[in-house]
């Protein structure tokens, strides 16, 4: 760590507050989407996926950080790979011992975080030229940014395609009887594209520095 | 030290390489026992959804236990050859259908609830589209009427294939028969489109998962037909 930095400096908070706005890895920087589009139909293998991928983007940032000086440049990728795809063997095993039938539900997409541009994204950019600490909380920064619009698209398609947030009805029963029907379509991976698309608009007409000029 | 000879970059990813198989190795192995425990919690989910008993991985032991009075291995000739009750739970039909007939152990379920009486549970296992297909079949006691089936798989299409795991895909199965009136095996056969509603030996397929539901007909066929002899001599 460095001199007399202190741990939570202007410049770390930075790390961790950027990818939750204006850096955010899946609206700003559209990486991630693929995942995104296939786990969020329901809030709870959103938030299961968001904290898997946070524990990843975070450890495998500090240890790429914790070896950055040793790593041969030429091999450097298949050594981000092979310590992104250990993590992720061990989540899914931990998923599969502690949280079965969220596990299932995620099915390929906890293996898929491998490829995620997300991980190797921060450990190419962030992680080989910082230190460990700074690395920490840019992972856990990124990971949570990408967390958050998982979290923020499952809540909408849980509301309006089951009528449930988190697996509780919240839509009442009478509102069913009066003639109000789930939406199915909203369900479908499409819809989850438009939603994120949303965001995105509602994002870039909150902050107008995020609009390319062309 | 020169991080860029060719030796550095061998040795390094060689020690890289061990000590990530051993850390791997040493989580598999230490989550390995609660892993086996909530697949075994599962397949007694799954056996008694065959009953249509819903269970949750919380009470489906004690379920079980309370209405699976018995379970024994059968051979092909309908002999009993096991009353061992783990012994049946733990037969692996991915290694028993590979074998020769007379060489199968055949597993059997006896299910008993009042209000419902008594049922046998049959695991079936075969192949879809993309990988393996299993299920559980409870048949009356007279050996030819299927009660309920419910199927699962491994990795069909969304919404194609991977119906064949809904109850709206399953429930149709209960009613149906396995034997003519002349008393011989016929098993169930797969026709697409609407025909099939209420004909006792045939299943509507699904439509846009050809594959997995002809899969789920040659499951069935070879899965049953195998315990013919037994169910011929509980009628």
């Amino acid at each position: 760590m460095s001199d007399k930095e202190p741990l939570f400096s202007a410049k770390n908070r930075k790390l961790l507050k950027n990818p939750l706005s204006s850096d955010n890895p899946i609206t700003v920087q559209v990486l991630g989407i693929c995942s995104a589009l296939a786990v969020t139909a329901k809030l709870e293998p959103a938030v299961v996926m968001s904290l898997s991928v946070m524990a990843v983007t975070a450890f495998a940032n500090v240890i790429i950080s914790l070896l950055r000086n040793t790593i041969p440049s030429r091999i450097r990728i298949i050594v981000q790979l092979v310590v992104v795809a250990a993590l992720v063997i061990v989540v899914d095993q931990v998923l599969k011992a502690f949280a079965y039938e969220v596990s299932k539900q995620l099915s390929v997409f906890v293996g898929l975080i491998i490829t995620n541009c997300i991980i190797m994204g921060r450990l190419e950019a962030f992680a080989l030229g910082n230190k460990p600490w700074p690395a920490f909380l840019d992972g856990i920064g990124n990971g949570a940014g990408y967390g958050v619009i998982l979290i923020i698209v499952a809540f909408f398609r849980e509301l309006l395609g089951s009528g449930a947030i988190y697996g509780f009805q919240v839509v009442p029963q009478s509102f069913y009887d009066m003639g109000y029907q789930n939406n199915g379509l909203i369900i479908l991976p499409p819809m989850a594209l438009i939603t994120v698309g949303i965001i995105i608009w509602v994002q870039r007409s909150r902050d107008k520095s995020l609009i390319e000029s062309n | 030290m020169n991080t860029q000879s060719n030796t550095y970059t061998f040795l390094y990813a060689s020690i890289m390489v061990v000590l990530v198989a051993a850390v791997l190795s040493f989580a598999a192995l230490q989550l390995k026992p609660r892993q086996t425990r909530n697949i075994e919690i599962e397949k007694k989910q799954d056996i008694l959804k065959a009953v249509n008993i819903a269970s949750t991985p919380k009470d489906a032991e004690e379920l079980y236990n309370q209405f699976i009075v018995q379970s024994f291995i059968v051979n092909s000739n309908g002999d009993i050859t096991s009353e061992d009750k783990d012994a049946t739970f733990a037969v692996d039909l991915k290694i028993e259908n590979k074998k020769k007939l007379e060489e199968r152990k055949l597993p059997v379920f006896i299910f008993k609830k009042e209000g419902i009486g008594e049922k046998m549970i049959i695991p079936i296992r075969g192949r879809g589209m993309w990988g393996p297909i299993w299920g559980f079949i409870s048949m009356e006691p007279d050996g030819k009427t299927i009660y309920g089936a419910t199927f699962g798989n491994k990795g069909e299409t969304p919404g194609l294939g991977a119906e064949i795991s809904k109850p709206e895909f399953q429930k149709p199965f209960s009613g149906k028969q396995i034997f003519d009136e002349t008393g011989k095996f016929t098993s169930l056969a797969l026709v697409k489109g609407g025909g099939a509603v209420g004909h006792p030996h045939e299943f509507d397929a699904v439509s846009g998962g050809t594959v997995t539901s002809k899969g789920l007909e040659a499951m069935l066929r070879e899965n049953l037909s195998s315990y013919e002899m037994y169910l011929k001599s509980s009628k």
